[in-house]
């Protein structure tokens, strides 16, 4: 039968077709929810402002003449990227509630591509507030080593969503209430952050706390983006790069294997 | 296309110790617009949601134009349009946007895309809130936008799932003149769950009433009225008491025709209702039951389903104490 055996570029556009669809999707939801975004930049830069001025009154840091806001920026930013990735990629238990799941899952697409649409749908809209908030911190007076630097900030925070989206996902496709999702809230989202090296530096932690560090794919973001901001990093740049890549590849993978075995 | 649209093998689905459906063969020919009927609970939507794919078999098997449930999924897919009983619209959308989607995710190119949102749009009358966020909508405007989504696409068969639920009767009278146009015009098959007589009566070349995940009874409407065979008659007593001991007095007289209780009422499906009357009625009077009010009719499909099931469909209380009843003993083997 002629349909059943569809050319290889004919399976390559509607792969393409899917996951441009799916981040249309995500793309038009974005924009009816401004008080969403204006939400999620809040959180960021109180802790930004709080923490940095908080920081600097109460102890020194060591070393250069770097401020505390500056050392806290990169890992702000990459709490952002976190926050955002992950309820991007668990947005699909709010898909199922309402509904709109069947009408993905009954569409003659490939589910894989479906999930690698929701993802990149949902790491744009992770990168346009980890770049709104390097902005604003800019704004109020970080000071970031170059230009070319900031640019090069967006591609890490594209790993890192990646990365955090696909775990969202593979963990979406699993659960399927709403009070799950506030199981992974609690249990991923917060040690990831607080093992994350965005408050601290590693260098000074005792040895049990530095190998739960190395143990959280964060750090390596937190510590990339420290790197192409401030220029300073306490892992070399080519492994937190490596690491990077490698956590959102093998997530994405997860995610989309993962979607497609979830239950309607 | 000779073969038929949807032809079932043995289907059958269970989730634990409950058969939702059970064993069911049927075939729905190209072009029909086809009825299951049934309570809530009986296995209309699992059933339909194994035909769209949406739920794997447990056993049996079953094509739909000419495709595999299970080894052709995707096949399956491409040829088929689905309203979910449940909503399935993005309310953060406009109705536009929810239409675009779709069309993309089914391959539609822009000009096709375009041309097909306009179509539907105007079939079901929602022009005029294409660029509205669909949260603001009545359910009778996403229902409608529903059923617009799920033949964008021209689907050769299309399953409706409880279409008209909830609505009032003017959507619905609307809501039923766009599926038959959509069934006599576009010549597409059409799989329709309802629990709503008049639905089924009005709508459906034929009928499947299901109950107990099981097909009772499988015709057109026309037949299933006929071969109950006569009028009903309706005696309504004062107790549900005094109603069994009527229709045990009947039955112990030898009367004719079939009879079956409802509350406190009997109903008696009988030929020559008119002239049998007297005879129930000096039956009723020799045993000192009082009838409050007498009623004939010729057979509706409500006689239909209570004829095939032993109890009416709306008897939702009833209906449940039965389904206990049954899955505690299915439980037992
Ligand atoms: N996912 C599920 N898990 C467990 N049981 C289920 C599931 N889906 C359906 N059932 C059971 O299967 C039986 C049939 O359900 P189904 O939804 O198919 O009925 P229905 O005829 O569509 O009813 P309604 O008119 O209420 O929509 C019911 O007993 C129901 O509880
Ligand atoms: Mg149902």
């Amino acid at each position: 039968m002629a349909n059943q055996v569809s050319s290889l570029s004919e399976n390559i556009v509607i792969a393409l077709n899917t996951v441009y669809t799916m981040w249309l999707r995500e793309m038009l939801r974005f924009r009816r929810s401004k008080s969403r975004i204006i939400g999620s930049l809040a959180t960021p830069l109180f802790f930004l402002v709080i923490l940095g001025t908080a920081f600097n009154s109460s102890f020194e840091m060591r070393g250069g003449g770097q401020t505390n806001i500056d050392f806290l920026a990169p890992g702000i930013i990459g709490m952002a990227i976190l926050f955002s990735s992950l309820i991007g990629g668990v947005s699909i238990i709010w898909d199922r509630e309402f509904g709109f799941l069947k009408e993905i899952l009954i569409a003659p697409v490939p589910r894989f591509f479906v999930a690698l649409g929701k993802a990149l749908g949902g790491v744009t809209t992770a990168m346009i507030q980890g770049t709104l908030i390097m902005l604003i911190a800019f704004v109020i007076g970080v000071e970031y080593q170059s230009y070319i630097g900031m640019a090069a900030s967006v591609g890490v925070m594209l790993l890192i969503g990646l990365g955090f989206i696909g775990l969202g996902i593979a963990l979406a496709s699993q659960i399927e209430s709403h009070e799950g999702f506030q199981l992974i809230m609690t249990f991923i989202t917060m040690p990831v952050l607080l093992l994350s090296g965005a408050f601290f530096r590693i260098g000074d932690l005792p040895s049990w706390l530095k190998t739960l560090v190395y143990l959280d794919p964060l750090t390596y973001g937190i510590m990339a983006l420290r790197y192409t901001l401030m220029g300073e990093t306490e892992i070399p740049i080519h492994i937190c790069i490596a690491v990077l890549f490698l956590f959102a590849a093998a997530t994405i993978g997860l995610g989309g294997y993962m979607f497609q075995k979830a239950k309607t | 296309m000779n073969t038929p649209a949807i032809e079932t093998f043995n289907l059958t689905r269970r989730f634990g110790d409950i058969v939702a459906v059970d064993n069911i063969n049927i075939q729905v020919n190209n072009g029909e617009l086809f009825g299951l009927l049934g309570p809530n609970g009986a296995g209309k939507t699992t059933l339909i949601n194994m035909l769209s794919t949406m739920v794997t078999p447990s056993n049996g098997s079953a094509k739909v134009w000419g495709a595999d449930i299970t080894k052709n999924s995707s096949l399956v897919r491409k040829n088929i349009g689905m309203v979910f009983q449940g909503t399935t619209l993005d309310d953060k959308l406009t109705g536009k946007e929810n239409l675009d989607l779709h069309g993309r995710l089914y391959g539609l190119p822009k000009q096709l895309r375009k041309q097909r949102i306009a179509d539907v749009l105007e079939l079901v009358e929602l022009d005029d809130k294409a660029d509205v966020i669909v949260k603001t909508y009545s359910g009778g405007m996403m229902r409608r936008l529903e059923i617009a989504r799920g033949l964008m696409h021209h689907p050769k068969v299309l399953f409706l799932d409880e279409p008209t639920l909830g609505l009032d009767p003017q959507t619905r009278n609307h809501i039923w003149d766009y599926i038959r146009q959509l069934n006599k015009e576009k010549n597409v098959t059409i799989m329709l769950t309802t629990h709503y007589m008049e639905e089924a009566d009005h709508l459906c070349n034929r009928i499947a009433i299901i109950d107990f995940g099981q097909v009772k009874a499988l015709d057109t409407p026309e037949n299933l009225k006929n071969a109950l065979g006569g009028d009903v008659i309706i005696l309504s007593v004062e107790t549900r008491k005094l109603a069994s001991r009527l229709l045990d007095l009947y039955n112990r007289n030898g009367s004719a025709g079939s009879v079956q209780q409802k509350d406190s009422s009997i109903y008696i499906t009988i030929k020559d209702g008119a002239g049998q009357i007297p005879h129930v009625l000096k039956i009723a009077s020799d045993a000192g039951i009082n009838v409050l009010s007498v009623d004939l009719h010729r057979p509706t499909l409500d006689d239909v389903f209570l004829s095939y099931t032993g109890r009416a469909i709306r008897e939702e209380e009833t209906s449940s104490v039965d389904r206990i009843a049954h899955n505690l003993q299915a439980r037992r083997h």
